[in-house]
């Protein structure tokens, strides 16, 4: 079957088997059909080729998602590789628990959480999900089982926190949950008219505020280059409205291309930044609207229509952002690549893997729809951000270089060392560690 | 009001997963009954997680006829008071060519899609009627209604199924027994997970809400989904002389 990532540029052809059962898996694995390479595809919310395996195999997670034990002293939670943070919110918010890192998106599998070290709006309090990971039950390719965490088999643990599934198929994981206070969030927006502003009313909040997102307009340029609105949560306090589970809503079609257009998206942008009043506004939402604002429309990817877009989204240090950030956002605005919103977060400390995202800086995140020129436009945006010591997001990634991929991730060799180790015949296979080469050269 | 308990016979499909899910969901207490003891653990652990009901485990082989007595018996001594209920998702749909040359694979079919739900409701029967009231849902399929030259001998289980509770209905009627016969079209499931040819497949949750749902309404008969019973009306009707000759 056909299998592509979120962003619909990358696609692969392959055999994709779909295990009910844990026992199922480890056959699955040591089957004839495994043998050019297999990979664990989960909610497939990473938006490239990181879950993706032309010519070999797929192993879907999504029925792999029960969960399996939970101690309310601790918030220790045990599940399987495929639950996913929505059955995280929908069992555990109402009891007052909740993941202490969430991305974006509800739709995320815990596979795909750890495979990517993920992180949420709360980074510089809370670090990466792999912070929180105890353990993990890892199938290794060569078709052991065994218990991963920073005391047992630490070098497995670690390569394989943002390992992109190279090292084995998790099938269970344990992590631990947060007291939540509430199940709704007072949520404060203002209004900040550029780039240097927003900066600076992030470094006064980062350290205070529960939670806290910008969103930019990505067609502004001159001096409003890097406007938006900036939004902080804290838990709710006192009597909260009753909870009404919002409706999901579908794309029903493909938008044809035509209507993303710079027009549109500046008219789309204008409209989200004057919803906000000058003088800011507070207001009380669900957690889960605020943590996951676009789950309300199931596939909104359909949106850059059929030929899909790419995202870009790169972590700068505290150093060099301010100059780096307007860098990347007037060559993307020059190159009318105009995007909605793009989204600014920033990054407390390094993650727990050998590839793990984080660093201590800002982190942007912006959709370019796939057009002729976009690839060459990464290329270049790749080099500024080499040149400022960033680095790219690979769970976004689809365009990364293997030589920029090798100077942004220094640890890669401790990686291969593991799997060297673990994977000496090369079963775990994908499309994204073919293009960054990560097993050596090809 | 009574307190349910639905037996769930067949559990580790993914049908009968949701089908649990959504009736403890309901307030329902739950008994998973299968063959794969490791896996229904899991789903156990995970109902009492999400809905803190009650959830117990039982071995239930649907071909081991012999032991079909002391597991009816186990229900009941579990059920203790609360309603008994019965949910039956356990089916084989093997390769039919390959069953034409082997007969016990052949009879394992029959033993398993039509027998076991014989052999258990028989003997469950009496203690229905005297509960005076409870459901019986049970999946059988659309490949039951007419039979194919490419997979009549599953299709004869499911019509001798489909048959055999027309008649339980009947007689355990006036006790208020409840008969559901569930006919899906395609389930996307393991047992059609990677079948060429398959279209408009349904989400086992969806398959399993409206059986949940069909019990609910006292439903006699339900395909799921519903237009399946207009396509099955027409293919129904084909002349026999004609439908012998399609190679479907
Ligand atoms: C709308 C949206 C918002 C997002 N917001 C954020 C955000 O705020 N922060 C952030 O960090 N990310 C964010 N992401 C990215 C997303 O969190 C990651 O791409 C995540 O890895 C997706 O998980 P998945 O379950 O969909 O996995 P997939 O996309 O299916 O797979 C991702 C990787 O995980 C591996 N994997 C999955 N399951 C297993 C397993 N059982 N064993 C081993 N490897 C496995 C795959 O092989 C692959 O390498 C967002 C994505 C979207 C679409
Ligand atoms: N999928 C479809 O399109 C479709 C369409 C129409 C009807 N149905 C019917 O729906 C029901 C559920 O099937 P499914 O699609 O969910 O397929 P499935 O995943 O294969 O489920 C069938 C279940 O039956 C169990 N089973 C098989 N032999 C058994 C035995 N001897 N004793 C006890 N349990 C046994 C299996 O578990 P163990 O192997 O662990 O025992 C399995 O969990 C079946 O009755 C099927 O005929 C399905």
């Amino acid at each position: 079957m056909t299998l592509q990532g979120w962003g619909r540029t990358a696609r692969a052809e392959t055999l994709a088997s779909r295990p009910e059962r844990q026992r199922e898996v480890a056959s699955l694995l040591a089957a004839p059909e495994a043998e050019p390479g297999l990979i664990a595809y989960g909610g497939g919310r990473s938006y490239g080729d990181a879950a993706l395996n032309s010519g070999g195999a797929t192993l879907l997670t999504q029925r792999l998602n029960r969960l399996l034990d939970f101690s309310p002293d601790t918030g220790l939670l045990v599940c399987e590789a495929g639950a996913t943070f929505q059955d995280f919110l929908r069992t555990f918010l109402p009891r007052g628990y909740v993941a202490p890192v969430s991305p974006g998106t509800a739709f995320v599998t815990v596979g795909g959480a750890i495979a990517h070290d993920v992180h949420g709006k709360n980074h510089d309090h809370n670090g990466s999900f792999g912070d929180h990971l105890a353990w993990i039950e890892l199938l290794l390719p060569d078709g052991r089982t065994l218990r991963a965490s920073r005391d047992e088999e630490p070098e497995l643990f670690a390569a394989t926190i943002g390992g992109l599934g190279l090292t084995g198929v998790i099938l269970r994981a344990a992590f631990r949950l947060q007291k939540a206070p509430s199940s709704h969030v007072v949520v404060r927006e203002r209004r900040l008219p550029d780039l240097q502003s927003f900066m600076a009313a992030f470094a006064e909040i980062r350290r205070q505020a529960t939670y806290s997102v910008g969103w930019i307009d990505g067609a502004a340029r001159g001096v409003q280059l890097g406007r938006g609105i900036l939004q902080t949560a804290e838990y709710a306090t006192g009597a909260v409205p009753p909870a009404s589970r919002a409706r999901e809503r579908r794309m029903p079609v493909d938008l044809p291309g035509i209507a993303l257009n710079r027009h549109s998206v500046r008219l789309f942008n204008e409209a989200y930044f004057r919803q906000v009043p000058a003088a800011g506004r507070d207001r009380v939402l669900p957690l889960e609207k605020f943590l996951y604002p676009l789950d309300a429309i199931l596939d909104w990817n359909r949106l850059y229509g059929r030929r899909g877009f790419y995202q870009l989204q790169c972590v700068l240090p505290d150093a060099t952002a301010e100059r780096g950030l307007p860098a990347l956002m007037e060559r993307i605005a020059e190159a009318g690549a105009a995007s909605f919103l793009a989204v600014l977060k920033t990054l407390g400390r390094r993650g727990h893997g050998y590839l793990s995202f984080p660093m201590p800086g800002f982190t942007l995140a912006l959709d370019l729809p796939a057009r002729p020129g976009t690839p060459a436009l990464m290329a270049d945006l790749e080099a500024t951000i080499l040149d400022h010591g960033g680095r790219t997001y690979l769970a976004k990634d689809a365009c990364l270089s293997p030589a920029g991929f090798r100077r942004m991730y220094p640890d890669l060799p401790r990686l291969q060392e593991v799997l060297g180790r673990v994977d000496p015949s090369g079963r775990m296979r994908s499309d994204m560690a073919r293009r960054l080469q990560i097993h050596g050269a090809a | 009001m009574t307190a349910e308990l639905w037996v769930v016979l067949g559990a580790s499909s993914s049908v009968a997963r949701a089908f649990a899910r959504a009736a403890a969901e309901g307030g329902a207490d739950i008994v998973l009954a299968g063959r794969d003891q490791a896996d229904l653990a899991d789903t156990a652990a995970d109902l009492r997680l999400r809905t803190g009901r009650h959830v117990e485990c039982l071995d239930f082989d649907a071909a081991g006829f012999e032991d079909h007595d002391a597991f009816v018996e186990r229900c009941w001594r579990i059920a203790q008071g609360r309603r008994l209920n019965l949910f039956f998702a356990a089916g084989s749909m093997p390769d039919q060519d390959a069953a034409m040359r082997d007969f016990r694979l052949a009879r394992s079919i029959l033993e398993v899609n039509f027998l076991s739900v014989v052999s258990l409701l028989n003997r469950l029967e009496p203690g229905l009627r005297a509960q005076r009231g409870g459901a019986v849902v049970v999946l059988g399929s659309v490949a039951g209604d007419r039979g194919r030259r490419k997979n009549f001998l599953y299709g004869s289980a499911k019509a001798g199924l489909h048959t055999y509770l027309q008649g339980m209905r009947g007689r355990m009627l006036a006790d208020g027994v409840r008969v559901v016969t569930v006919k899906p079209g395609f389930l996307d499931t393991a047992m059609t997970w990677g079948l060429p040819g398959l279209f408009l497949v349904a989400s086992p949750q969806a398959a399993a809400r409206a059986s949940l749902q069909a019990a609910g309404r006292g439903r006699d008969e339900i395909y799921y989904p519903g237009f399946w019973r207009l396509i099955m009306l027409i293919i129904k009707l084909i002349p026999e002389a004609v439908f012998k000759r399609l190679s479907i």
